[in-house]
């Protein structure tokens, strides 16, 4: 009996801590923010005149009725390098906002999405957070954002913006930007005796390009695109399709648009091999085997400029991505939102709002080389264009033309998972293409209400 | 009379880790059975009226067990206790015999081996990425030398379970080669040297008197391989996420996934809760199952 007792505490203590378990190990700096902002505040007091009357006058108005009002702010893009820009940024809004404090919370991707599901669900989720793209749609779903009224989004680009619409209703402000270009190893194109890929081109001009291009060598390869659901969608754009229809309430994963893109996108592995497999891969990285020169293109994101400058031995240069029967590329935004409980929802507005749109914050994202502001205005951007390489860097802006808007859906995450999975079997050539499309229509129908 | 007096005297000073337990165990053990017949979302107030709003019964269980993943995966967990526990028994055997002679330096021998143990499974799966990296990986590098062209290893359907394993073992023989090791200096020198009087020789010692006194040592350790071995996650969330094509997908990982990625944490509680009575029965049966093959010597 006395052992029964003991394998039902074991049994049940291991368990709980399974279940409770994963502390999270956020890096989060409220109180040494603060501190760091009144000491700014001090130092500030004793070398600049001005700025000590302007507390003064923070004082008064607080007195008058514009109360000093402290929010909090958490958020993941900042951590592993920029918290300082971050800082920097937030020194800048006190100048403009003095009455509003931020505390401001960084915590490491790894840790953001179960913490602040946890902080959401207890009640103690901070005043406004950031969210990516994935996670948006379910909190927007589940009515844990506040709608966003009265603030000025003239200076969003517009296809930014309308990625966090829910329903007609501003859920969110894109934070920051990032999209995806055609990187490719002019050397390589060179070597081949291919012209470089410019902005006309479609997959058939870069599939005849990739032949050329493999064939200077064994373990030379045309093309790394991944076979993922995120790849998926866009291609399926490329070629008119997508994977609900227009209001959202069906599947449509295995329509003709779709297997076509899809073909394009598996061929190049099973059929010509102008892409290598994943046993061909070897454990590489996609980036690695670009930045080692043995890959002519690759469709990637601008945050690998930085990387590639350094770690490429060759000359490469960008253009928009080949399409389809139409151009489609992809971006990524995050959005900063804020929490449908707090008591101070005007005054995380204007953070979140001043923090994504203002020239002053745009500038310093830009000068960090952090990335993207999602704003309209080119004269700020200008600074971002004379960096190189590479020398196109035209195309990053080229290539909102055609931005592709993720099909947003409560169960998002589920949705790509599924059909990545499935356009996995079809890489490994276990399903043809159309049986996986099939088959994920099949699952997503019967696991996902829309 | 007198032990339940003496009980009640130590009450007080248990109370500050009972508290402890209550609040941070067994309070959210409780609550998880209720939020196991929701359908609550994960976001949503978790208080009483969400909870009544959300209430589906047994909706979550049934739909579990008549899913055709939850099989699969407990398939996975079953396939990989099959090579991991004898394999991490035999190991840590093993390193238990080794560590028991009686050399110099042993400390820093025993030291060594338990190093794995103490290494976060994060960083001791990074490593195992790279080890078993099919192009740059020492194993591959190893077996090139003999003639074996390495397989995927973790990109491969077949493989990537038996590297599971392997990473497993090596982590943990050191914490079971420990209690073995223990087990084996309990065992009196006497027997060995009355039965190398009678004419026993090394073999005839180790499977006639090391291996019967060792099995209660042996029986702590399957109880806990085997509960920690359902518990399977972080060397399969790090090393290949479940993957390739759901080969590695177990329970404790499809837990996570339901609950913080697709946002049902009722259905993961239910997950969870099945997972519970799994390991709960199988200790069960191993305590009955004792009688037939531990030893114990009082």
């Amino acid at each position: 009996m006395k052992r029964k007792m003991l394998s039902t505490v074991l049994t049940g203590v291991m368990i709980a801590s399974m279940l409770t378990g994963c502390g999270g190990q956020g890096n989060e700096t409220p109180a040494q923010d603060t501190q760091q902002a009144r000491e700014e505040a001090q130092t500030e007091d004793q070398t600049d005149g001005g700025e000590s009357s302007k507390e003064s006058i923070d004082i008064s108005a607080a007195n008058a009725g514009e109360e000093s009002i402290e929010i909090t702010y958490a958020n993941f893009n900042a951590s592993g390098g920029n918290e300082e820009t971050l800082n920097k940024m937030y020194e800048a809004f006190r100048e403009e906002y003095p009455n509003i404090t931020v505390n401001i919370e960084t915590i490491g991707y790894d840790d953001y999405f179960t913490q602040m599901q946890t902080r959401v669900a207890g009640g103690t989720a901070p005043d406004c957070y950031e969210l990516n793209i994935e996670n948006f749609a379910a909190y927007a779903n589940k009515g844990v954002l506040a709608e966003l009224t009265g603030i000025d989004v003239s200076g969003y680009n517009a296809t930014a913006l309308s990625a966090f619409q829910v329903g007609g209703k501003q859920y969110g402000v894109p934070g920051n930007f990032s999209n995806v270009v055609l990187i490719y190893n002019k050397d390589l194109f060179d070597q081949a005796g291919v012209a470089y890929p410019d902005d006309t081109w479609t997959w058939d001009d870069a599939m005849d390009a990739c032949e050329k291009i493999s064939a200077l060598g064994d373990d030379i390869y045309g093309i790394y695109q991944p076979i993922t659901f995120n790849e998926f969608f866009k291609v399926a754009a490329q070629y008119g399709g997508g994977v609900l229809n227009e209001d959202k309430t069906e599947f449509t994963i295995n329509s003709p648009e779709n297997i076509q893109a899809a073909q394009m996108m598996i061929n190049k592995i099973v059929e010509t091999n102008v892409q290598p497999t994943e046993s061909q891969m070897g454990g590489m990285g996609d980036w690695d085997l670009f930045e080692s020169g043995r890959l002519g293109m690759i469709p990637t994101g601008i945050w690998a400029f930085g990387t590639f400058t350094d770690a490429c031995e060759f000359n490469w240069d960008i253009c928009v991505e080949p399409g389809g029967t139409q151009k489609a590329t992809h971006f990524f935004s995050n959005a900063l939102v804020v929490n449908a409980d707090s008591a101070k929802k005007e005054a995380a507005a204007t953070w979140i709002n001043w923090l994504a749109s203002s020239d002053a914050a745009a500038k310093m994202r830009i000068e960090a080389g952090w990335d993207l502001p999602a704003i309209n205005d080119d004269t700020v951007l200008a600074g971002y264009l004379e960096i190189t390489p590479p020398e196109n860097r035209q195309a990053v802006f080229d290539s909102l033309n055609y931005l592709a808007v993720a099909p947003i859906i409560e169960e998002y995450s589920m949705m790509a998972d599924i059909i990545t999975d499935k356009l996995a079997l079809a890489a490994s050539g276990e399903l043809t293409v159309e049986e996986a499309l099939n088959q994920a229509q099949d699952e997503c129908s019967l696991k996902i209400k829309l | 009379m007198k032990k339940r007096k003496l009980t009640i005297q130590a009450l007080p000073f248990m109370l500050p880790s009972m508290l402890g337990m209550i609040i941070f165990s067994f309070l959210p053990i409780v609550i998880s059975i209720v939020i196991s017949l929701t359908d609550w979302n994960g976001l949503d107030k978790l208080n009483v009226q969400t909870m009544k709003e959300c209430m589906v019964g047994l909706g979550n269980y049934s739909e579990i067990l008549r899913s055709t993943e939850f099989w699969s995966v407990l398939w996975h967990t079953v396939y990989y206790i099959i090579f991991y526990i004898p394999l991490v028994l035999v190991m840590s055997l093993f390193i238990a015999s080794i560590l028991n002679k009686n050399m110099k330096g042993i400390g820093v021998f025993r030291v060594l081996y338990y190093i794995p143990v103490l290494t976060s499974w994060v960083a001791a799966s990074l490593i195992w990425k790279w080890v078993l990296s099919p192009q740059y990986g020492i194993i591959n590098q190893l077996l090139s030398y003999i003639g074996i062209a390495g397989p995927n290893w973790l990109t491969d359907k077949v493989w990537a379970m038996p590297a599971i394993v392997l990473a497993s073992v090596w982590k943990d023989m050191g914490f079971y080669g420990l209690f073995l090791l223990s087990g084996l200096k309990a065992i009196d020198v006497g027997y060995y040297e009355a039965s190398r009087v009678d004419g026993a020789g090394k073999i005839r010692q180790f499977f006639s008197i090391t291996l019967p006194l060792l099995t209660p040592s042996m029986f702590f350790c399957i109880i806990m391989a085997l509960i920690n071995a359902f518990q399977l996650f972080p060397q399969v969330q790090i090393m290949t996420e479940g993957g390739p094509n759901g080969a590695t997908q177990v329970m404790v990982e499809r837990i996570y996934t339901y609950g913080f990625k697709y946002f049902k944490m009722g259905y993961a509680a239910a997950y969870s809760w099945i997972l519970f009575v799994i390991i709960f029965v199988l200790t069960l049966i191993q305590m009955k199952l004792q009688k037939r093959w531990v030893y114990y010597e009082s």
